[in-house]
């Protein structure tokens, strides 16, 4: 159970009120071909071109399961620290609809293949809260209905039919909209880092239903209200907040909360029901006589444990102890494993032993900023890690300074992509002044032109940046900074 | 376990199978009867017997994760009475 956070209370008219939140989240598994059937997986192509007999659940077809998909079920479920089930059954969940050739979608109800496990969110450096995973189980997607091509009539494609979902069921551990859109985030990045799902909820491949609830602090749990196929981070934050405040109001007006299933409305901000049917669905589960229950023994799951790469918490801690990062830094570094990697490699690279924070502030500060202007992540912003640790060589020998790096850093990212830092700094005349002569000349010129504020600088220390200014002025911005503030402060007295 | 005349609706309604009132009487019987039939299982005790899932010692066959099917459209939508642009055309549905 999470702990009780009052801070997160939504307050209304009446009072404090408590959101609770649970999610369960599809994700499409990263295989080539379907769950029961040896069509294709891939996006786009034509309308009903990667769809088999199977799929179209033609009479006398039979499913068949993929292997791989099992090894992702199993890949994400230890990942999720949860318990992987030796034996699993498949089950049809029946009803009736254009996009469901089958008439039932095959998935797991009573023995899902991963049991109960657990996701740590780190909110903040100072908040950290854990969610339980219920269940993690394999079933089939449908396919696409479209309704908005002809007046009475809807198309319907039926390539997505038949690929394979991974149902990640949490407990409703949630207490916030911000919770929510973390514990979304997290769970998104530990499937990324062990390849069973791409994440990409603008393709669909990840998507959410956000259950809500409220209650008083303290009382039982409220009624909740399901908000189905919620389709980005952003909006499962807004459509929790939408839908917690519809609660409040109702309850606040004297109404009670009708368990239905809704759906967000992104322009209008709120949540709708979905129009409601005669009857509700009646599923009428029972096992899929044309499957076998899953059985897996030890050395499988084991074999896939093995080859687990670093998980990202584990990665997290070892940033911060090896290369002395903040929890914050860390955290942003290992929320995609290809940043994490391109951030070690740029560290280790061959050469001396560069500051791994130097390395981290320019990946996440510049080169970050630099990625952003044309919608890329630092990691491939343009600049090779092998790049990138010359360019933190050159600053941390003093052979640049810090704003010719920034300009240098523009370039290698721009106009110079590919050049070795090095080489181009030299081409461009990018070089600090070190010479402790030339600097202790330029100091003196500047001293000598201003002698009155030099004067005054005694009293009023606070005028050793204005001599700073100058003397780099009269360099062209090519003296060390350090060197020559150390210097003014000698020379000046203070 | 029976059902009664709303049960056969019900029944029928989620099969999607139509049933004319005149029907109902007489699927109510056979439907008893067929679930009276079964509930004769119970009689057997299966405290602590395994649920058998398989006559022969099988385990569930996997395939390995090649494609190898589909990229038949147009054999896929040949028996469909309506289709347009390689899509099926089906009456529009709420929800």
């Amino acid at each position: 159970m999470a702990p009780s956070s009052a801070h997160k209370y939504i307050s209304g008219a009446t009072g404090d009120f408590e959101v609770v939140v649970g999610m369960e989240v599809h994700a499409q598994v990263a295989s080539r071909a379907k769950l029961f059937s040896a069509s294709s997986t891939e996006f786009g192509g034509e309308p009903n071109a990667h769809v088999s007999f199977v799929d179209a659940a033609m009479p006398g077809m039979l499913p068949v399961i993929n292997r791989e998909c099992v090894a992702q079920a199993v890949r994400a479920g230890l990942a999720l620290k949860a318990k992987v089930n030796r034996r699993s059954s498949f089950d049809r969940k029946n009803y009736f609809y254009p996009d469901l050739p089958q008439g039932y979608q095959i998935s797991q109800y009573k023995d899902p293949i991963v049991g109960e496990g657990e996701v740590q969110v780190d909110l903040t450096p100072d908040e950290s809260i854990v969610v339980g995973i219920e269940r993690l189980h394999l079933e089939q997607d449908a396919g696409k209905s479209l309704h908005d091509q002809a007046p009475n009539m809807s198309f319907v494609d039926l390539n997505r039919s038949g690929v394979a979902l991974m149902e990640i069921v949490s407990k409703p551990d949630l207490r916030s909209a911000d919770e929510a859109k973390a514990y979304v985030t997290k769970l998104r990045t530990i499937l990324r880092y062990v390849g069973a799902c791409d994440g990409d909820m603008e393709k669909g491949n990840l998507r959410a239903d956000v259950n809500v609830s409220v209650r008083r602090p303290g009382e039982p749990l409220g009624t909740r209200c399901e908000i189905k196929n919620v389709n980005s981070i952003r909006f499962i934050g807004q459509a929790v907040d939408a839908e917690a405040r519809r609660q409040i109001a109702l309850i606040e007006d004297g109404g009670k909360v009708v368990q239905q299933t809704r759906l967000f409305d992104p322009t209008r901000g709120e949540t709708r029901a979905m129009r409601t049917k005669e009857e509700a669905h009646d599923y009428r589960y029972f096992p899929d006589p044309d499957l076998l229950p899953l059985e897996l023994d030890d050395a499988f799951i084991e074999g896939l444990a093995s080859s687990l790469p670093e998980l990202p918490d584990a990665k997290k801690s070892r940033f911060i102890a090896q290369y002395g990062l903040s929890s914050y830094d860390a955290g942003v570094l290992v929320a995609d494993k290809a940043g994490a990697d391109y951030f070690e490699a740029a560290v280790n690279a061959p050469g001396v032993k560069r500051d791994a924070k130097a390395v981290a502030n320019w990946t996440l500060g510049d080169l970050s900023a630099h990625g952003n202007a044309s919608g890329a992540p630092f990691y491939e912003a343009g600049l090779s890690p092998a790049a990138l640790a010359t360019f933190v060589d050159l600053i941390g020998e003093g052979t640049i300074s810090g704003k010719q790096g920034k300009d240098l850093l523009l370039l290698l990212v721009g106009d110079e992509k590919g050049a070795d830092p090095r080489a181009l700094a030299e081409r461009r005349g990018m070089r600090q002044l070190n010479d402790t002569g030339e600097i202790e000349r330029a100091v003196d010129v500047v001293i000598a032109a201003n002698a009155d504020k030099a004067e005054q600088a005694k009293s009023k220390p606070g005028m050793l940046g204005w001599f700073v200014g100058q003397v780099m002025k009269s360099t062209g911005g090519k003296a060390n900074p350090q060197t020559v503030s150390d210097m003014l402060k000698t020379r000046l007295g203070l | 376990m029976s059902v009664d005349p709303a049960g056969v609706r019900r029944i029928a309604r989620l099969g999607r199978i139509s049933v004319d009132d005149d029907e109902i009487d007489f699927l109510r019987e056979e439907l008893n009867a067929t679930l009276a039939f079964v509930e004769q299982l119970a009689e057997v005790d299966v405290d602590g017997v395994e649920p058998m899932t398989s006559v022969a010692r099988l385990k569930l066959p996997m395939r390995e994760d090649v494609v190898r099917d589909g990229e038949k459209a147009a054999q896929i939508l040949a028996n469909a009475p309506l289709s347009e642009d390689g899509f099926f055309l089906v009456p529009k549905v709420i929800d």
